[in-house]
């Protein structure tokens, strides 16, 4: 059937309209498919398509957002809990480098429209290389995470409790110089619902006599980190004066925070194949300024997937 | 036309020589400023949005703020990396359409949210005490 339609269509082509001049220009232009009459045309289905394919992963994603904005509607005290464990540093690195091989996809696109094609070979490789940049960082993440057993839902089981952790502690030592900020600060992750006196009243977690929920305990700066009083073992831990309850289900961020960051890793693979594929073409001279639609296709892709990390650094490393 | 001129912008020798052999332009070619412009805009958004953490404005405001300095940095992205400044406007109607499902996605279900939380919190209480 396919077969039939490949050798019909020619035929039929030119009784539908086409001039000679086009004619003309598919014999000239190898790249130019047979059913569009002008690069120009070929390169305009093409985009269609992409953009229509990245509206699906817009889509996609979405549904990610949506579960995270209701938990985080309904739960905000997990996600002010639990961010402390995430390293804004590292998030920061990363949107700088996906900013800067989205950069470098963007060039590579006016490289292959003016025919540059060293330019273009550096760019497409700039952007490989800090893609694979983009995942060692996740890696370093990743690693830390698993290390320090913060993970999805009921295995959510972490070395260090939330006061021992310099990002808890600097946040704290800093509002502690506005008083009445910090009370703010000190009251919201233990604004008590129901749930979580249920939850501090079963024992689930590791709760020392003076960290019961008391509003208005201000940390002082001092008194939060003391390594000395914890003990060897998790249960041992003496948490300081005005340290926050641990609320219930906190693994249930980092299982969302592992779907959101995972599925955009997924992607940054599939840029990083899709780019080693367009750097194929490239070497062998299929891009010139004529037909450059898989460049320019493949850095919107992209560019996608930098949009995506744009808002979950924001959503999952600057919670405030 | 403006195009021709931000095109030669860059590097002219080769915009123009390539350009002129080619009898009708395909897509608009970004200049580099305004390529190098977008990046250092787009950087220093970035530093603004961590350094505006360390502010405390209350959860909400803060909030708000990180989400529309995300948005401006996602409009940068996508009317001069994505080239929506200069393609059909069906490309940007579709994009803002597929935004507007995916918040009537969101709002409808943040409606929502509610309406199981009775009997969750009665399942915690049966199961904790």
């Amino acid at each position: 059937m396919a077969q039939l339609v490949a050798d019909q269509l020619p035929q039929h082509e030119p009784s539908g309209g086409h001039g000679h001049a086009q004619d003309a220009e598919h014999a000239n232009n190898p790249f130019l498919a047979h059913h569009f009459d002008t690069p120009k045309h070929q390169f305009e289905a093409g985009k269609l398509g992409i953009w229509i394919f990245l509206i699906t992963e817009i889509l996609f994603f979405g549904g990610l957002f949506c579960a995270y904005a209701v938990y985080r509607a309904m739960h905000p005290e997990v996600f002010v809990y639990a961010h402390y464990y995430l390293d804004t540093f590292w998030g920061a690195l990363n949107t700088g480098v996906l900013i800067l091989s989205s950069l470098t996809a963007a060039w590579a696109v006016r490289n292959a429209q003016l025919g540059e094609q060293k330019k273009l070979v550096f760019n497409i490789i700039a952007t490989i290389t800090l893609a694979f940049c983009f995942l060692g960082v996740k890696y370093v993440e990743y690693s830390h995470k698993f290390h320090e057993q913060t993970l999805p839902g009921r295995y959510f089981n972490p070395e260090h409790e939330v006061w021992e952790l310099p990002s808890y502690q600097r946040a704290h030592a800093r509002s502690a110089h506005h008083e009445s900020e910090a009370q703010a600060h000190a009251v919201e992750p233990q604004a008590g619902t129901i749930g979580e006196v249920a939850a501090a009243a079963t024992g689930t977690t590791p709760v020392a006599p003076g960290a019961v929920p008391a509003p208005g305990a201000v940390p002082a700066p001092g008194a939060a980190p003391a390594p000395a009083e914890a003990g060897e073992g998790k249960e041992a831990k003496v948490a300081p004066p005005g340290a926050p309850v641990r609320p219930r289900n906190v693994g249930v961020f980092f299982s969302i925070y592992f779907c959101m960051t995972g599925l955009h890793g997924i992607h940054v693979i599939a840029g990083i194949i899709t780019w080693a594929w367009i750097l194929r073409r490239t070497l062998r001279g299929e891009f010139g300024p004529s037909h450059f639609g898989a460049v320019d296709y493949a850095a919107l892709y992209w560019h996608l997937v930098d949009l995506i990390w744009i808002y979950l650094f924001p959503l999952l490393y600057l919670i405030h | 036309m403006s195009t021709h001129q931000h095109s030669t912008n860059g590097s002219p020798e080769s915009g123009n020589e390539r350009r002129d052999g080619h009898h009708d332009e395909i897509a608009h070619v970004t200049p580099m400023k305004l390529l190098f412009g977008v990046w250092g805009a787009l950087m220093i958004l970035t530093v603004v949005t961590v350094a505006v953490t360390l502010i405390d404005f209350g959860a909400h405001t803060n909030l708000i703020i990180a989400m529309a300095i995300a948005t401006i940095k996602a409009g940068l992205v996508v009317t001069y990396f994505m080239h929506l400044r200069w393609d059909r406007p069906f490309h940007t109607l579709i994009f803002l359409g597929s935004l507007l499902f995916v918040s009537l996605f969101i709002s409808m279900t943040l409606l929502d949210r509610s309406e199981y939380q009775g009997s969750i919190e009665e399942m915690y209480l049966k199961k904790g005490q």
